[in-house]
């Protein structure tokens, strides 16, 4: 048999999707309905009251495309790290699985690609609502996703290597209090981030979600540079270098 | 070929001892019960049968194949049914067969998942979303799910562990059909009337090995003879009682509030402790003898 047969993540995958059939209404109202609530406060708010344009464009669309990064990463790491948890240790899923002719590389690699596909598909809501707000359409947009999608990835493989290495629970919210947040928050979404230190900014060229929120804007605003294939190239490093490392996480938590 | 194959296998988790110099061989078309009280190392057994414990030591051949190097080419060809519940509730009867039949890459998926409804009684029930159905139901999906794919070879991890006497007879007279198709099944249990009722064979597990092997019936005349004698009264006179018996050769083990004089046919003067009731030897004797463990 193949290392990666498709078959195998086929079939998980396909439980992903029976079992996504049962909430979608709920988790895409939360992914739909959050961003207009955050463009609503920041974009109009902010941007109405105290900041008139940023980057030479309006605040509103500032916010919007960079809203696109705050969702993909709530879509991916955090029900990647719940998910994996609580199949694993509450409803021993993975025990099922791995007892059918799947191994723990090609589960991660679903359990991966489902959550990457879904988050890149959620984080292009945004733009969809900025639109609504005056973005002007382009071509360039329609990559969104697929950015959306390789960044989706790399957090997947985070959330799934951390509820393989938490013994409870709880210690998630060390992760997203030390972790998700800063980058959420360091990502260029709500303020520039050549305004901040020296040394925020280089940590912010080391944050995933600040590459992405580049490319959007990039794609949706002021159109792709050269520059962009080197960020993309760090955004596919970052899905490779997270999904192996989910693999040997995973593969030290579920076999003995 | 034999099923299973397993020589000399040791698993040890820090310093427990789980598997212990194991030697089993399943041969074909049997059922054989795994029987051991709880920690004898039936679970971690059937963990390394699927490769979800890589053993320290020893040989591992399941149908042919080494694990865990061959262990997906393996599983493909077995069925699991586990000791926990972990359907999905959410999702239909229907959507648990077919997400596992893809996994066993079943080539029609419509006519396995038609067979496995067919084979658990659920038919009618294959809309139902899993958290609809009753413990019983629940259960013969579980089962139905591990041979959706008509495996040649069957594990049953204490199959009616936790369920009430109904739901028992359910699980058993699936079993039961299945045995009669001729599968080869390794079921563990530490109910000792499910494996006298369900096994071909039976080997008993304790301390990560196997300490007796037979059918019930053999293991029991030649470990336990033809009969027990169990005495019940005051502690004073049970501690006499065993005293006599022991001087006599005999052993005696506790048994709830009773003791049990093993073998007592073979007593010096042919008779019992008076007020003892003589009862034929059992399986659980025969446990408790070797191992010195109380089963359930």
């Amino acid at each position: 048999m193949r290392r990666l047969e498709p078959a195998a993540i086929g079939g998980v995958m396909s439980r992903e999707v029976a079992n996504f059939r049962t909430f979608w209404k709920s988790s895409a109202f939360s992914s739909t309905v959050e961003p207009v609530i955050y463009l609503l406060a920041f974009g109009l708010g902010l941007g109405a009251t105290l900041v008139d344009r940023v980057g030479g464009i309006d605040y509103v669309e500032f916010v919007g495309t960079g809203m696109v990064a705050t969702a993909v990463i709530f879509s991916s790491a955090l029900p990647a790290m719940f998910g994996t948890f609580v199949k694993h240790r509450f409803q021993h899923t993975y025990d099922a699985i791995l007892a059918a002719p799947v191994s723990v590389e090609e589960l991660v690699t679903a359990e991966m690609l489902w959550i990457g596909i879904r988050a890149g598909i959620f984080g292009a809501f945004p733009l969809v609502v900025t639109m609504l707000f005056g973005l002007e359409p382009r071509w360039g947009m329609l990559l969104v996703p697929l950015f959306g999608t390789i960044t989706a990835l790399g957090f997947a493989g985070f959330g799934i290597a951390v509820a393989a290495s938490v013994p409870k629970i709880d210690q998630f919210s060390y992760v997203t209090t030390l972790v998700i947040t800063p980058l959420f928050l360091l990502a260029g979404t709500f303020f520039p981030i050549d305004q901040l230190p020296e040394w925020a900014q280089v940590a912010a060229q080391l944050n995933p979600l600040h590459q992405l929120v580049v490319l959007v804007r990039d794609a949706s605003i002021y159109g792709f540079e050269a520059t962009d294939w080197l960020r993309l190239g760090s955004l596919i490093a970052f899905a490779l270098v997270m999904w192996r490392i989910a693999i040997n996480r995973m593969r030290a938590c579920l076999i003995d | 070929m034999a099923a299973i194959e397993l020589t000399d296998v040791h698993k040890s988790f820090g310093p427990i001892k789980a598997v212990n110099g194991l030697d089993l061989e399943v041969p074909v078309g049997i059922c054989l019960g795994l029987l051991g009280p709880n920690g004898a190392g039936k679970s971690t057994t059937m963990r390394l049968l699927t490769a979800q414990a890589i053993p320290d030591a020893g040989s591992l051949r399941v149908l042919g194949h080494e694990l865990p190097r061959d262990s997906k080419v393996a599983r493909a060809r077995m069925g699991v049914v586990p000791q926990l519940d972990n359907l999905d509730v959410d999702v239909t009867v229907e959507d648990n067969l077919r997400v596992f039949a893809r996994l066993y890459r079943v080539d029609d998926v419509g006519a396995a998942v038609d067979r496995a409804l067919e084979r658990a009684r659920l038919t009618e029930r294959r809309g139902a979303a899993v958290d609809e159905l009753s413990g019983g139901m629940r259960r013969r999906l579980l089962l139905a799910r591990g041979l959706v794919h008509d495996p040649e070879l069957i594990l049953l991890d204490e199959p009616t562990v936790g369920l009430d006497p109904q739901i028992r007879a359910e699980v058993w007279s699936l079993v039961d059909a299945l045995r009669a198709e001729g599968k080869t099944i390794l079921m563990s249990t530490h109910y000792i009337e499910e494996a006298e009722r369900l096994a071909d064979e039976v080997a008993l597990m304790a301390e990560g090995r196997i300490v007796a092997r037979g059918t019930p019936a053999d293991l029991v005349r030649k470990h336990a003879g033809r009969e027990t004698a169990e005495l019940y009264g005051p502690p004073e006179r049970l501690a006499e009682a065993r005293a006599a018996a022991e001087a006599d050769g005999l052993t005696v083990r506790p048994a709830g509030p009773a003791i049990a004089i093993i073998g007592s046919e073979r007593s010096s003067n042919g008779e019992v402790p008076e007020g003892a009731v003589r009862r034929p030897a059992s399986l659980e004797d025969v446990f408790v003898l070797l191992t010195g463990e109380e089963l359930e």
